[in-house]
């Protein structure tokens, strides 16, 4: 079973953070929202791994 | 012209019960007339179990209410004697298309699988629905079959005893009383026998209001499922398009919580809707309106001493889905063959727990998978609405996102994993959807299909194998059904029944659900298998 990454996993990690903040620039608070549910459904469906999504959820969760 | 639901059906008549001195013993009473309560009744009949049918009212459904027949209903509609009837005047459809805003943004197929008799889904209405059974019950009645439907019969109070149950009927010429071995409520969502007996029905109730119009009007749209999230006529809200027979399309407007019900169901309010809908020039007659909230609900246990529940009575489910006559007409199809044994001596009363065991498994079923497709189409909360359009928008471009669109999951018939009467599987390699429980899926054969030929008693399938023409165990026979490769044309019996076993041998109950399943005959298994199938073991 694939085990969740909670590593550092992402090359050039400043610039992703940037991609993720600029793809927001200039949105609504509406907008925002309904991006980021899309970039989540995204995530989701390209990790598949039912057991993977789940302790993601978990991990989120425990974070906040 | 008269519309079918204002003709009265089975009028009143007064019955010699009535005039008994003491009240009259039947093998089983059913409450309601409605489909689950005839479908009983008929399967009943068919085995030549006496059986009475009581209904306050004397005619069919009033509007078309229930509208989808799925297949797995239709097939048991075939052992009763009416499925063909349904099937040549219902609308078949196959094909459901979603739209979100003012955009397609994908289409979906019911049937997934080709080589069944009977299609995914026929539209109908309720009131056909009904009169082809009463129908039924009128040809049963012309063979000296021993079914009786009395209409004017109110029941206003039950008795359940240890042994029998006692029944205090109104009617039109008074009271009168009857007695029953077993007694059967099928009478509705609202269920007088439920309240009589101060029985819980636990549930939640959906804070919405949906706004059913049946229009009759000459339209060219194709036969298929329309389904409409947030469209510019009903802003914020759903709606959903289905054809039926007769030119009649049922339109369902989703209307929200805080609603003057009386101000929707004005005419002129109705016209609105529909001029929003398909332009101001349409032309239409309107044939029956009505406003529906809804409600998951589920009783305890189906069976109480010698009181059983059936359909509406015992669960309820949001219309999404169509899983509400759909389930009923199983729960009926479970309950008849363990009824007729009982009352025959062959298997023990215990064998009605299994009834629970396994209705109650299929309605919780339906209750999940019809609260999903109400949180989908209501969402309860802010951000489940983000998800829901974010789903819908990435849905018209990329295939990913639409399994999560949910306007209904479709009834299909639960398998009964974990059922008391399940025998382990000992078919190594046999195919996961003809497990034991699971409903027989069925094929087409060289002369026909499958299902027809397992009809309604204890069957055992050969495919490849040997085994005896027929099994006797404790009073119940199992007959054999042989079949072999040249049976097989399609492949489909190999593909379903088969998988990567060279031979099988299946123990299929009355009501087509898979009891047990081997490689071969072994008449000890076989035996064992039969007693657990009937509660024995």
């Amino acid at each position: 079973m694939a085990k969740l990454t909670l590593t550092p996993n992402i090359d050039l990690p400043d610039d992703f953070y940037a991609e993720l903040i600029e793809a927001h620039d200039g949105l609504t608070k509406t907008e925002s929202d309904a991006l980021n549910a899309r970039l989540v459904l995204i995530f989701a469906n390209h990790i598949g791994d039912r057991a993977v999504l789940a302790e993601a959820i978990r991990v989120a969760k425990e974070a906040g | 012209m008269t519309k079918i639901f204002e003709v009265s059906l089975y009028p009143y008549e007064r019955s010699p019960d009535q005039d008994r001195v003491s009240p009259k013993r039947h093998p089983v009473v059913v409450i309601g007339a409605g489909p689950i309560g005839l479908g009983l009744a008929i399967d009943l009949a068919q085995a030549d179990v006496p059986v009475v049918v009581l209904d306050e009212n004397d005619k069919v459904s009033f509007g078309s209410r229930a509208i989808c027949f799925a297949k797995r209903p239709l097939e048991i509609l075939d052992r009763l004697g009416c499925g063909e009837r349904m099937v040549a005047k219902g609308v078949e459809w196959e094909l459901g298309k979603v739209f979100f805003d003012e955009r397609q943004v994908f289409e979906f197929h019911l049937q997934p699988e080709s080589g069944h008799q009977r299609p995914a889904f026929i539209n109908l209405q309720q009131y056909y629905f009904e009169q082809f059974m009463v129908e039924r019950v009128r040809e049963l009645q012309a063979m000296g079959k021993p079914i009786e439907i009395r209409g004017g019969n109110k029941v206003v109070a039950v008795g359940n005893h240890p042994d029998h149950t006692h029944i205090e009927i109104e009617t039109p010429e008074g009271p009168y009383e009857l007695e029953a071995d077993w007694l059967v409520a099928c009478d509705g969502a609202n269920s007088p026998t439920r309240r009589m007996l101060n029985l819980d029905f636990v549930g939640e109730v959906f804070e919405d209001n949906f706004l059913i119009a049946d229009v009759v009007m000459e339209a060219d749209f194709p036969t298929e499922r329309w389904f409409w999230f947030d469209p510019p006529f009903n802003r914020g809200q759903s709606a959903l398009l289905h054809k039926q027979p007769d030119n009649v399309w049922r339109i369902d407007f989703q209307i929200g919580w805080d609603i003057d019900r009386e101000k929707e169901l004005k005419p002129e309010n109705i016209d609105r809707r529909v001029r929003a809908m398909f332009g101001p020039e349409v032309e239409y007659e309107l044939e029956w309106s009505s406003i529906y909230t809804f409600q998951c609900r589920l009783m305890e246990k189906f069976h109480h001493g010698r009181v059983i529940f059936a359909g509406d009575s015992a669960h309820l489910v949001s219309p999404f889905g169509a899983r509400g006559a759909n389930s009923g007409l199983q729960d009926t199809d479970n309950l008849g063959w363990k009824l007729n044994l009982i009352l025959e001596g062959k298997a023990p009363v215990s064998l009605l727990d299994s009834y629970d065991a396994e209705r109650i498994h299929g309605a919780e079923e339906n209750i999940v998978n019809s609260t999903r497709s109400t949180d989908f189409i209501t969402p309860k909360s802010q951000i489940s609405r983000v998800f829901r359009d974010a789903v819908l928008n990435l849905a018209e471009r990329h295939a990913f996102a639409r399994p999560f669109v949910n306007s209904g999951r479709l009834s299909v018939p639960c398998s009964y994993d974990g059922s008391p009467l399940n025998t382990p599987d000992a078919l190594e390699g046999g195919p996961a959807h003809t497990r034991p429980g699971a409903p027989c899926p069925d094929v087409p054969l060289g002369d026909g299909y499958l299902l027809p030929k397992l009809g309604g008693r204890f069957t055992l399938l050969t495919i490849n194998a040997d085994a005896p023409d027929e099994v006797e165990q404790g009073g119940i026979t199992a007959t054999r059904l042989a079949l072999s490769a040249k049976d097989d044309p399609s492949g489909a019996l190999a593909a379903r029944y088969l998988g990567e076993a060279p031979s099988a041998v299946y123990l299929i109950r009355p009501d087509q659900h898979v009891a047990a399943r081997f490689p071969e005959y072994n008449d000890a298994q076989v035996r064992f298998a039969i007693r657990r199938a009937t509660g024995k073991e």
